[in-house]
């Protein structure tokens, strides 16, 4: 054993390093696959079915007909109402959030059509400072939300998460009242919303928009909460169940609807969507 | 709105540190729910438990008369020793209580009765049984509820108002809060740790977080500042009492004459408002 994993792991490290895009190591099982191949299986480990993050782009690519998404509100920008520095000023995070991801904060929302279906769809963006939820985020949600009333047109929601954002003090806090003022509205006139819940979804995004779905689906093994493990496990000075706030938990829990593959997920919300409009 | 003179009061608004305030907030001896409640309430009749699972100490609930006039209370409950501290659970509600506190919601909403919630929590508690029960859901279905709920809300933030846990009772028309109360996303020590990496940084995170209710006035998020006694309200619970009553008694008055579907529409106005952010031109 010990004399053929030696070498495998040093070839994997010097590959790494003379191509980083070209290879990556699955979380899951450890296997190296060859990138091309995982962003042509939607970024699932062919091996055990691992599901790598991926940024809102992709997930619309996927979901939307002709990967096309009538982007809205791509000109609103966190503004810095406390003034928050910590190690570093608010004002530069975003910037550098915005140098990394594009300008869209941590959702981009708009319409398009699911197997020739109007949709109102927002997909966050973990990458963004955490895929935090502050005054953008809610509002893009909020306006979003409104759309989908006034057009009468079924809303879905992609949630990747940390939760609130913090530099944004109670404002960010505010937008869990926010939106689920907004999705409250649109259950008023029968709409359907549909909440997918993607690795990791927590604190006040769960605790607003993302549970409140007439359907909520899950990606596998996502990690879903209110709090986080770390804060859990500090709290009670136990050690957490295995499988502790994975997808599989909260279905066991009766917590979400079901549990869908990425490559399943177009099929599966064009049914439902089929039954509930 | 019109009678924040109480910002007036010089020792309101200068001397304490935020950090002094959030102690003043979780001090042991200030007024809880219950306190506010037998003074400013007679006939309280307690309801329990959430129909689904068990009662929830963390947090009351029931019908009290106010001023003549019958109205849903609901409100976290600290516990004043050890003991009972155990029996509350710090006043940290599971799923259960805030399912509780919707019940509750519902049913003066069906008899056509205003509710009046009390805040004071450092937070819904993160245990496994929480996370089991769904505390996020929990959450989430009162936001939702309390954004449609067709009768009048006044939220009265009294000592801590942690996080979503403290959000969860208290999406309403008017939020009044106490001098001393904080409000905050997330308590100073915990911010502390996420982003300066320690606890020890609490001081700063909270000046950071801007989490007293004269910076809660000032952003707008707080409809009116109701003052304490010379001391704070655990030096004179009765006059901290008698200073909540009337600013709710004025704001129950203006609520009544509300039509309730303008006050559910204007609710939702004002949640839509809340944020801010910057819109730049599109090329």
């Amino acid at each position: 054993m010990t004399w053929f994993k030696k070498p495998k792991q040093k070839l994997v490290s010097q590959k790494r390093e003379l191509a980083a895009d070209v290879w990556v190591k699955c979380d899951g099982c450890g296997e190296i696959l060859y990138e091309r191949r995982l962003g042509e299986n939607a970024h699932v480990c062919p091996e055990c079915g691992h599901h790598f993050r991926i940024p809102a782009g992709e997930y619309i690519a996927l979901l939307l007909d002709d990967g096309f998404l009538e982007e809205f509100d791509t000109n609103l920008r966190s503004a810095d109402p406390l003034g928050f520095v910590d190690s570093k000023p608010y004002t530069e995070r975003v910037d550098a959030a915005i140098e990394k991801m594009g300008p869209a904060d941590a959702i981009r929302t708009g319409r398009g059509r699911l197997d020739d279906r109007d949709v109102y769809l927002g997909a966050m963006d973990f990458g963004f400072i955490g895929g935090s939820m502050g005054s953008v985020v809610g509002e893009k949600i909020r306006r979003l939300a409104d759309r989908a009333t006034e057009e009468g047109s079924p809303l879905i929601l992609i949630s990747a998460s940390g939760g609130a954002r913090m530099q944004e003090g109670i404002f960010s806090l505010m937008q869990m009242a926010k939106t689920a003022a907004a999705l409250e509205r649109l259950a008023e006139d029968g709409n359907p919303y549909i909440s997918i819940l993607t690795h990791p979804t927590t604190g006040g995004v769960t605790a607003s928009y993302a549970m409140l779905g007439d359907v909520i689906l899950s990606e596998p093994e996502a990690l879903i909460g209110f709090a986080g493990p770390r804060v859990i496990k500090e709290t009670i000075r136990q050690d957490l169940p295995d499988g502790f706030q994975r997808a599989e938990f909260l279905l066991a829990h009766g917590m979400v609807d079901r549990i869908v593959p990425r490559v399943e997920m177009k099929p599966v919300l064009s049914t439902l969507l089929h039954h509930m409009c | 709105m019109e009678e924040n003179a109480n910002l007036e009061r010089p020792e309101a608004a200068a001397g304490l540190s935020r950090y002094e305030r959030v102690k003043l907030a979780r001090h042991q001896e200030r007024p809880f729910t219950i306190d506010y409640v037998s003074d400013l309430f007679s006939e309280f009749i307690e309801l329990h438990g959430d129909r689904n699972f068990r009662d929830d100490p963390a947090i009351v609930g029931g019908w009290a008369n106010f001023r003549g006039r019958s109205v849903m209370v609901i409100g976290q409950q600290k516990g004043r020793d050890m003991k009972e501290n155990v029996h509350r659970n710090f006043g940290s509600p599971h799923p259960e209580g805030y399912r509780k506190a919707e019940r509750l919601m519902r049913m003066a909403e069906k008899f056509g009765k205003p509710v009046v919630t009390f805040v004071d929590t450092q937070g819904a508690y993160p245990g496994i049984g929480a996370e089991e029960r769904g505390q996020a859901e929990a959450i989430a279905r009162n936001l939702f509820v309390m954004a449609g709920l067709r009768t009048p809300i006044i939220s009265c933030v009294i000592g801590e108002g942690g996080s979503g846990g403290a959000l969860g009772i208290a999406v309403a028309d008017r939020v009044l809060m106490l001098e001393n109360a904080i409000y905050s996303v997330i308590s100073p020590e915990g911010c502390a740790a996420i982003l300066w990496r320690s606890r020890d940084e609490a001081e700063r995170a909270a000046e950071a977080l801007k989490l007293t209710a004269t910076d809660l006035l000032d952003l707008g998020v707080i409809d009116e500042l109701v003052s304490e006694p010379a001391g704070g309200a655990h030096v004179d619970p009765g006059g901290a009492a008698e200073h909540l009553g009337e600013a709710l008694a004025r704001h129950l008055d203006e609520l009544r004459a509300i039509d309730v579907e303008e006050l559910v529409l204007s609710r939702r106005e004002k949640y839509y408002g809340m944020g801010r952010w910057e819109e730049v031109p599109t090329e």
